[in-house]
């Protein structure tokens, strides 16, 4: 994992899968908000396994407090996992939308001109507005931001991050050793035994 | 071992109709369950319906507030070690709970609190009495579930009961709405819990750590053990006392964890933290090994963080990973539960004798005799300190009762100087610092252990948080031995405007009513001691009445409680006076 100073701040991704349960996404909210660590943002969705769920966390903070994090949701009953990787461990997208009015940009060279530079696509394309839709990195939506504002940019919003561990092997193997009532040796993991490990966890 | 308590005999597999209401109160005798501590409402009518069945196997404790009821609950969890039962209502009843679940979530105490809702289709409507309990609860419960379907009580409520028992204790908060109560359905049997995918509740041991920690110990010249309640919830005393013996090293306690290794044990330190004692506080910053055992590094323990023990290097064995590591860094994490690892390890260390490091302590120990301890004990004073009401106790009890402490200086007092033969017998709130707690706490106790004599240690302040539960005292009959050390202050705040505030008593003069005439008034005997002479006949008279009894003992007005690690000093900056 490539976190150099344990003292710096930088933006972290917090990888949690959990039971589908009324409440856990507050159990799992406060225990951030509690700390006065403020989410830069959260997604919940389906994971690779039928009925777990997987919530993405970004928050800027050290790799100390963000270990110890991990562990205090981890340790909710309903959740079982959470990871921590830094940016470069993982590979991310966002998706945004940009309502802009169609009489401004109507003349169809502009338009094609933009969604080539910037990979984007018309989702909507109305007499009174088209809506666009990219999806990238950071930069990348922040970009089109930019060259939309001069056509008079109506509406934007982007979604939270979503993002796949590099090294990861899954989760359908962890899964069964949860499912065995025994403990098993690898579900326990820790900071000291697992730094030989490559997916790194609390 | 708490989890791996036998198979109960599950109930008949046929199927038969019963309430919710009904399979609640199934489920709880299936768990054993004895005693209950309740007030109905509204909204948990139907389970008071279905208990009135079963009040020849259940005996349900009417408090006289839902707050007397979930301290009862707790101080029956630490002095049985049973998970604590507590029933209340929807809305103010629920709300009610909520310091006592503060109290067992910071303080891992087992308990399964059942409250009542209003019907499902009005949820959210603001109904009457209607409150949002369970976000209320999210923070302070280990976990907390509504029920809005009958069947799912029996299983939820087996998982409650393994989750509030199992690994770290701590409370769980069951919200069942009242259409839940009444609807009935098939029940087909009761099906205890054992194991939840997505819920660990101890790591596995890690050999390699037992013999990494085995390593420091061996080669320690200093080596200090610090132990916390972990060594009483993992129902570990023995293999602790097993391991402090063989090692020959000092062990001081925190306040959770007075009672684990007895009081007049020779490797028995005394306590830690800002008002424990003198060499333990400032031998931390002196030994080379701390092996800390089932506690926590509680800022009251610690003082400030980033002077305390860097010298050293940390053994710290706990069943909850993210206590290791979260205050002081470890050097070795021996994860797990006490009661596994404490013989691996006791296996793999020396058998040694610290006589010189051990003679360091008691050289500390004469200075705070000399300075402290002679005088708070035995006074030279004319007025009674609270010190050398403890000590006539313990010379009355032998040290084989529950002391059960409210909040303040005779909190402190009673620690430090109550003699604790037994584990299990120190009942107090430790890390919500809860006034108020003591009196249904030690109703509690009692009905936990009937056999114990349970005498709860009360300042005039904390003691008119809670006073209601004479009632509850009243109507049970359940013999509590009250001793109230009035000192006519809320004296811990007064001490800090004292010593910190240049004597500004901004609101800490507390008056009174006639307690003896208040217990009077609820059936129960009792007496006002003034002068020494009369103070150890008054104590007898409390400890051999039979039944309930209440003696308040006015003590020095104006005394403070040292040693004392002011807040934000290090431990090694203790003050003697
Ligand atoms: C519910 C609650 N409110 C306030 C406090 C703050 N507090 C801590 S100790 C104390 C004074 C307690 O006075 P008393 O019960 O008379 O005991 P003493 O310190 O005099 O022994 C107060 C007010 C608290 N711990 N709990």
């Amino acid at each position: 994992m490539s976190i150099e100073n344990h003292t710096d701040k930088q933006e972290f991704n917090i990888t949690v899968y959990t039971e589908n349960h009324i409440g856990l996404l507050t159990r799992i909210a406060i225990i951030f908000s509690r700390r006065k660590i403020n989410v830069e943002c959260l997604n919940t969705s389906p994971s690779e396994i039928e009925g777990i769920h997987r919530f993405n966390i970004v928050i800027t903070e050290t790799a100390e407090v963000v270990r110890k994090i991990a562990g205090q949701i981890e340790k909710q009953v309903g959740v079982l996992k959470a990871y921590y990787n830094t940016n470069q461990d993982v590979i991310w997208q966002e998706m945004a939308l940009y309502k802009v009015p169609t009489d401004v940009i109507a003349e169809r060279a502009i338009v094609e001109r933009l969604l080539r530079e910037n990979g984007a696509r018309a989702v909507v394309i109305r007499k009174d507005y088209t809506v666009f839709e990219t999806t990238g990195q950071r930069e990348e939506t922040d970009n089109l931001i930019k060259v939309l504002e001069p056509y008079g940019l109506i509406e934007f919003v982007r979604s939270a991050r979503i993002a796949i561990i590099k090294d990861s092997e899954g989760f359908h193997r962890k899964l069964q050793e949860f499912e065995e009532s025994e403990p098993h040796d690898e579900v326990v993991e820790n900071e000291f035994l697992s730094s030989r490990e490559k997916v790194f966890t609390m | 071992m708490l989890t791996k308590e036998k198979q109960a005999p599950a109930l008949p597999k046929e199927a038969k109709t019963i309430s919710g209401a009904e399979a609640l109160i199934l489920a709880l005798l299936e768990e054993k369950v004895d005693t209950i501590f309740g007030y109905p409402g509204g909204a948990i009518m139907p389970v008071y319906d279905a208990l009135y069945d079963y009040t020849d196997k259940l005996n349900h404790v009417l408090v006289r507030h839902e707050q007397g009821g979930i301290h009862a609950g707790q101080g029956y969890a630490r002095s049985s070690g049973k998970v604590g039962v507590v029933f209340a209502t929807s809305g103010p009843g629920a709300t009610n709970l909520v310091t006592g679940l503060a109290d067992a979530q910071i303080d891992s105490t087992p308990l399964v609190c059942i409250t009542g809702q209003v019907f499902a289709h009005l949820l959210g409507t603001d109904a009457f009495q209607e409150t949002d309990i369970l976000n209320i609860t999210t923070p302070i419960t280990k976990w907390n579930y509504q029920i809005t379907d009958a069947s799912e009580i029996p299983d939820v409520l087996a998982k409650a009961f393994y989750i509030a028992r199992s690994g770290r204790p701590g409370p769980v908060l069951i919200d069942i709405t009242k259409n839940a109560q009444q609807q009935k359905f098939e029940f087909t049997g009761y099906q205890p819990c054992r194991h939840i995918r997505s819920y660990k509740p101890k790591p596995s041991v890690r050999q390699e750590y037992i013999v990494q920690a085995a390593e420091l110990i061996n080669g320690a010249k200093k080596p200090f053990i610090l132990w916390g309640q972990g060594v009483i919830l993992g129902s570990a005393e023995r293999e602790f006392k097993a391991f402090v013996e063989k090692s020959g090293i000092p062990a001081a306690w925190t306040i959770m964890g007075a009672g684990a290794l007895a009081t007049d044990h020779p490797q028995n330190v005394g306590m830690l933290g800002m008002h424990g004692n003198y060499g333990p506080n400032v031998l931390t910053n002196e030994c080379d090994v701390l092996i800390a055992i089932g506690m926590r590094f509680d800022d009251r323990v610690t003082g400030r963080l980033d002077k305390y023990a860097r010298q050293a290097k940390v053994v710290h064995l706990d069943i909850d990973p993210t206590e290791i590591g979260k205050n002081v860094p470890a050097t070795v994490p021996v994860w797990g539960d006490c009661k596994e690892t404490l013989p691996l390890l006791t296996a793999l260390i020396e058998a040694k004798e610290h006589s010189e490091w051990l003679g360091q302590f008691r050289k500390y120990n004469k200075e705070e005799v000399e300075v402290v301890i002679q005088e708070e004990l035995f006074p030279t004073s004319e007025e009674m300190t609270m010190g050398e009401v403890i000590q006539q106790l313990n010379d009355l009890t032998a040290g084989n009762a529950i002391v059960v402490t409210d909040v303040g200086q005779h909190q402190m007092v009673a620690c430090r100087y109550a003699k604790l033969n037994h584990t299990r017998s120190n009942i107090t709130s430790g890390g919500l610092g809860t006034m108020g707690f003591a009196l249904p706490a030690a109703i509690g106790a009692k009905f936990g252990t009937p056999d114990r004599t349970v005498v709860a240690v009360i300042g005039d302040g904390g003691f008119q948080m809670n006073l209601q539960e004479m009632g509850t005292i009243m109507q049970t009959g359940v013999d509590v031995k009250i001793l109230i050390l009035n000192n006519q202050f809320l004296g811990m705040v007064r001490q800090w405007q004292e010593l910190f505030l240049e004597r500004r008593y901004s609101f800490v003069d507390i008056t009174s009513p006639d307690f003896v005439k208040v217990a009077s008034g609820y059936g129960i005997s009792g007496r006002s001691v003034s002068k020494r002479e009369e103070l150890q006949e008054a104590l007898q008279q409390m400890l051999s009445h039979q039944g309930s009894f209440l003696l308040e003992v006015m003590v020095t007005k104006e005394n403070n409680v040292f040693p004392m690690v002011p807040q934000g000093c290090s431990v090694s900056e203790i003050r003697l006076k």
